[in-house]
């Protein structure tokens, strides 16, 4: 038994529109082993959503293998065997904190008991104790973005898909949930695969980088990033760190060369 | 807050009863030249006047004959009198409390099963938009003779042709409603592996509640005038629609306009109970007032 958890061969999906046909996904052959943290990054159109929602069960792919904990995709869903972050943290406005991050076990058909044992436990792993009677407009927006990673992580999945969840957040807030998710990275030892359109980010918070490039999606270059498991936030300065993103930097320019 | 809005909102009214004064006067006043010219007298303007203000038959009743008809048939009346605005107006509202509860059910239901399925979008809604386009003055008295001759009679009839005018709206506003919910919050729900009515009852539901409260704003009106309406093909036994058929038969014009200024603030203060409940269903359920 390998240590595989997410495997793709040939993937491909072509989306059909009304005028044309577009190639989102082209040739994805991609092997993410477990506790891996691995960041999609590309430009716009590169399809690295795409990708994180063919893996989520949410799209569709047109050609090629993919298995995840070595099912297809919809058995793996029904197996509930991840937690989706999108980028908008989608609370709903009528739920109050704690309800909200009981949603996903109230549909499970979770005992009460062990929803607030859930509850109690996530809401501290993501810094928000104190707040489980709030309404989410009572939070601010990484607030907000904290508690839909814990209510991911209230289903008690293997794994993490993350749709650039501090995309709409700013710098300094954004530097700070960094830090934060990778400490509960190391912590749980859950396999991640996160999607993000910046460098640093990528770079700060993955073992692998996988870069991608538009029309058709593909995949550009995998580039590891070896440094180590805690990092502290200065480590961006760090001559290693400044390396892997100068690659980075590059595979992003020479992927859009052809364009 | 209160006296920034007080001001406007009385000058509105006191211009509406200007108007309407100003109308009485110049509606009434050929009736009383007429009726001079009959005996072969003269009469001046500020002869007339006053009089346009106090005739039996007017065709446009004053605002304060309105007020003392009103006083007279309400406070002054037993409310099992015949003659009680209270007891024909409560005869209507029982009409239209009925035909909304009904309309309100159907509009819902019918809503749940369009969202739900294609087929029933493609071969309900035509015929939910057609049956709008009939008037409900044509339909209403058919309704009638049909269901009284399968033995339907009394309130029944008459709430069904509110719940004909109510449904519609609660119809159309929850296909809106429960068809609300952001891409990104039924991908959630997919992810979760939640079934069809856990969406329905986690996110659609809570989603629709606004759109409900403001088409049962809508369907509380309709309701009223469908059970006015209803009211009219009976032979006007009771209800505001009897008084307003009774009024206009014997060509009691105060008792017309009682009984519509009744139906009036009927209406408003039924739109306005949704409103509150509307209001405070939504502070319950924490969400900001917009």
């Amino acid at each position: 038994m390998s240590n595989t958890v997410i495997s793709t061969k040939n993937l491909d999906l072509v989306f059909q529109t009304a005028d044309s046909p577009v190639h989102a996904l082209s040739d994805i052959n991609l092997d993410i082993e477990k506790g891996e943290f691995v960041s999609l990054i590309g430009p716009s159109g590169c399809g690295k959503t795409t990708l994180l929602r063919v893996i989520a069960d949410l799209e569709q792919p047109t050609g090629g293998e993919i298995t995840v904990n070595g099912m297809t995709p919809e058995q793996a869903r029904l197996a509930r065997a991840y937690g989706y972050v999108f980028q908008a943290a989608a609370l709903y406005p009528w739920r109050t904190i704690e309800q909200n991050i009981a949603l996903p076990l109230e549909v499970m058909g979770i005992a009460k008991a062990e929803q607030q044992k859930r509850i109690a436990e996530n809401l501290a792993l993501v810094d928000l104790a104190g707040f489980e009677k709030k309404h989410p407009w009572q939070l601010s927006g990484g607030m907000q973005q904290r508690a839909s990673i814990a209510r991911a992580l209230a289903v008690e999945p293997d794994m993490l898909l993350m749709d650039e969840p501090f995309g709409a957040l700013d710098e300094i807030v954004r530097d700070h949930l960094n830090e934060q998710l990778n400490k509960l990275w190391h912590r749980t030892q859950k396999t991640v695969v996160f999607v993000t359109h910046s460098i640093p980010e990528a770079v700060y918070l993955s073992t692998k980088i996988v870069v991608m490039s538009p029309r058709p999606g593909k995949i550009y270059d995998i580039i590891d990033c070896d440094l180590g498991d805690e990092r502290p936030l200065d480590i961006r300065e760090s001559e290693k760190f400044l390396k892997i993103a100068h690659r980075v930097r590059e595979g992003l320019k020479a992927g859009h060369a052809y364009d | 807050m209160i006296k920034d809005r007080a001001l406007p909102v009385l000058t509105v009214v006191a211009m509406i009863i200007a108007v309407w004064y100003a109308g009485a006067a110049l509606l009434n006043l050929k009736f009383e030249y007429d009726q001079a010219e009959r005996i072969g007298k003269e009469m001046s303007f500020t002869e007339a006047l006053p009089k346009t203000m106090a005739q039996e038959r007017p065709v446009l009743p004053a605002p304060h004959q309105v007020a003392v008809e009103i006083w007279q048939t309400t406070v002054e009346k037993k409310v099992t009198s015949k003659r009680s605005l209270i007891y024909h107006a409560w005869i209507t509202l029982s009409a239209t409390l009925l035909g909304f509860v009904f309309g309100t059910v159907l509009g819902i239901l019918l809503a749940v099963g369009i969202i739900h399925s294609r087929v029933l979008d493609k071969s309900l809604m035509p015929w939910i938009i057609t049956s709008q386009t009939i008037p409900i003055l044509a339909i209403a008295p058919m309704i009638i003779v049909v269901l009284n001759s399968i033995g339907i009679t009394g309130l029944v009839p008459k709430a069904i042709i509110s719940t004909y005018l109510s449904f519609f709206p609660v119809a159309v506003g929850m296909v809106k409603g429960l068809g609300s919910p952001d891409a990104i919050n039924m991908d959630l729900m997919r992810t979760f592996n939640a079934s069809r009515s856990q969406i329905f009852w986690k996110l659609r539901w809570p989603t629709a509640v606004p759109y409900l409260f403001t088409s049962m704003k809508i369907a509380i009106a309709a309701s009223l005038v469908g059970a006015i309406v209803g009211e009219l093909p009976t032979g006007a036994v009771a209800g505001l629609g009897a008084r307003l058929l009774a009024g206009s038969y014997y060509g009691q014009t105060v008792q017309i306009w009682s009984a519509l200024i009744v139906a009036a603030i009927l209406a408003g203060s039924l739109v306005a109970i949704v409103g509150l409940v509307g209001s405070w269903l939504n502070r319950r359920m924490g969400l900001r007032e917009a």
